[in-house]
């Protein structure tokens, strides 16, 4: 599929519809992380819909965008989308966790159609994204490289190895996004190891940064682009909430990674109507 | 048979192997400050614009590595076997669990690396990248045996870890003998009918002189080669285990898990036969010299034999 360019409601509708699915898909596995999946998923949409170059019938074609779920317990969010541009269906969102499903715990590239990365534990998309990006240049390929990482994720040190390489080797075909929802699994960030401004300390990595509110379309849609046309590794800080869309969810440390009760699923499901 | 200290160190036939299949562009080299150390510089220096260099950290590299193998490149990643293992989740997680096909090199891996001390001496990477499903484990004897199994890898169906050596230790191969070797063949190169003698890496030679030792003393010992730790010759090791009184394993590994651990796993549960594992006990090495240092720890001529004749004389 070549980008196209839906209307900024229509994206919007799409998010709505992988937030029912992230939270169905998560109740009937009586597990997962909503939380984080929910944060992320209005740039996912965005990003689909807007930007990545793939085409669902040849999904290893060399010349696709990659993307690059780092913060891979986010999975449900993945599944949705990729559920709403035809890599898979819905009975496989439903045995999402169960034995022989393609739709594994954390996103994994071997199991997934769709999926270009095995992830689940935090701090090495980043990396892996330079090794695609380098690829490309290799092989003197257009195809850009997104990567998305939770501001949780950024504790971890191979992030800045791979900040500081992006940078070095001036892979401009490079673009994260870093889903700043404030909340990680224990506790919210600033109690566990706060991060800080990330905008500055990547920014003295030599990368360009955009702020931005994570759940605003156009100024998602518009960050994509500018981030494209960018002439350095570049770098979107989403300021997101956790659990956006579910009132109970949002900003609520618990709801990191635990799957709502039947009572909760209608609730959920009555706010996203 | 005393071979002549000629040649060079595996690191040596590493970076040779890197230069000989440089024709293929699939291959890329990466980096992590060390490739003077493990012999990358040799590919650096023809071939820049095909190598990675990633400053000094291996958790970045071997993942950059995964990323590279992800879009059809063949990547030789490598550092000092030491700082491989600091990126062991990475291999784990980010490279062998997805099935993607890069290869680790870990040079100045066991004690005998000397004088840098404890901290550089890696006795436990054998085993712990032997834990990892869709790895092969290499640890090649001499600089002909690692150039001709890293050529090998170019069309290989999984990922690898390669432990070299740093010093220079005699040959082992000629230049016609080496091409017989194959990855996950044990090489035969003595045979005997009463123990069989397994060594790897720079403990081969010594093997070898033991064995010639004991011949004079009318022990004809068979010596074996087993460059591949993993997958391991099983076939290979139920012949022996059919044809001798029992098998020496020689490693400057830990003895825990490592060649002797592979070796008594297999012929334990299939074909009992009794093990004598020589290799690094649950220790740390210290600063030395190569020799002073395989001597502290057992790994000497002189141990082998013992452990041979403890054998015969059961």
């Amino acid at each position: 599929m070549e980008a196209s360019n839906p209307s900024i409601e229509s994206l919007e509708q799409t998010a709505n519809e992988c937030r029912k699915s992230i939270i169905q898909m998560i109740h009937k596995a009586g597990a997962g992380h909503p939380g984080g999946s929910l944060s992320a998923i209005d740039i996912l949409v965005a990003l689909y819909g807007t930007q990545m170059n793939f085409d669902v019938n040849d999904r290893n074609s060399p010349t696709r965008d990659r993307f690059i779920m780092s913060k891979g317990h986010a999975s449900p969010a993945v599944y949705s989308i990729l559920h709403q541009h035809g890599f898979i269906q819905q009975s496989d969102l439903d045995g999402f966790r169960t034995l022989g499903s393609v739709c594994q715990g954390h996103v994994d590239m071997k199991w997934t159609n769709g999926v270009d990365f095995s992830a689940g534990s935090l701090g090495m998309g980043l990396s892996f994204g330079i090794g695609t990006a380098l690829a490309a240049r290799l092989d003197n390929r257009s195809y850009q490289t997104w990567v998305m990482l939770g501001d949780g994720e950024t504790q971890e040190g191979q992030i800045w190895e791979a900040m500081m390489a992006a940078n070095y080797h001036e892979l401009n075909n490079l673009h994260v996004i870093v889903d700043r929802n404030r909340i990680q699994n224990d506790d919210f960030v600033n109690v566990q190891m706060e991060v800080g401004d990330l905008a500055s300390k990547i920014k003295s990595f030599g990368w360009e940064v955009k702020e931005i509110d994570g759940h605003n379309m156009e100024e998602i849609t518009e960050a994509l682009q500018w981030s494209l046309n960018s002439t350095r590794p570049s770098a979107i800080v989403a300021h997101t909430v956790k659990g956006k869309g579910v009132s109970f969810m949002e900003d609520n440390p618990s709801f990191h990674g635990k799957a709502p009760n039947d009572t909760e699923l209608i609730q959920a499901l009555e706010e996203l109507s | 048979m005393s071979a002549p200290s000629t040649g060079g160190a595996s690191r040596d036939g590493y970076g040779k192997a890197l230069l000989n299949i440089a024709d293929d562009p699939r291959v890329v080299v990466i980096e992590a400050d060390l490739g003077k150390s493990t012999k990358s510089c040799l590919f650096r220096e023809k071939y820049p614009e095909r190598t990675v260099s990633l400053g000094i950290a291996e958790q970045n590299m071997v993942l950059v590595a995964a990323g590279l193998a992800s879009c059809g490149k063949v990547p030789f990643a490598s550092t000092f076997a030491i700082f491989t293992e600091r990126a062991f989740e990475q291999v784990r997680n980010g490279l062998a669990r997805p099935g993607l096909v890069a290869h680790i090199c870990g040079s100045h891996g066991g004690i005998h690396t000397g004088t840098d001390g404890s901290s550089a001496q890696s006795i436990e990477d054998l085993a712990l990248y032997r834990t990892i499903p869709n790895m092969t484990v290499l640890h090649p004897s001499d600089d002909l045996s690692a150039t001709e199994l890293t050529q090998q890898l170019l069309d290989y169906h999984e990922s690898s870890y390669t432990r070299t050596a740093r010093n220079k230790t005699p040959r082992i191969y000629t230049e016609k003998t080496v091409k017989s070797l194959q990855i996950g063949k044990g090489t035969i190169l003595s045979e005997g009918d009463s123990v069989a003698i397994i060594a790897i890496g720079v403990m081969v030679h010594k093997a070898l002189m033991a064995a010639e030792n004991l011949r004079k003393e009318g022990i004809n010992v068979t010596v074996i080669d087993m460059h591949t730790i993993k997958p391991i010759d099983t076939e290979l090791l139920d012949d022996l285990a059919n044809n001798v009184q029992g098998i020496v394993t020689v490693e400057d590994h830990s003895i825990i898990g490592g060649l002797g651990s592979a070796v008594s796993e297999y012929l334990s549960e299939n074909n009992p036969t009794r093990v004598v594992k020589i290799g690094v006990d649950d220790r740390f090495g210290e600063s030395g010299g190569s020799e002073e240092l395989l001597e502290l720890v057992g790994l000497t001529i002189e141990s082998i034999e013992s452990a041979v004749r403890s054998i015969v004389e059961l």
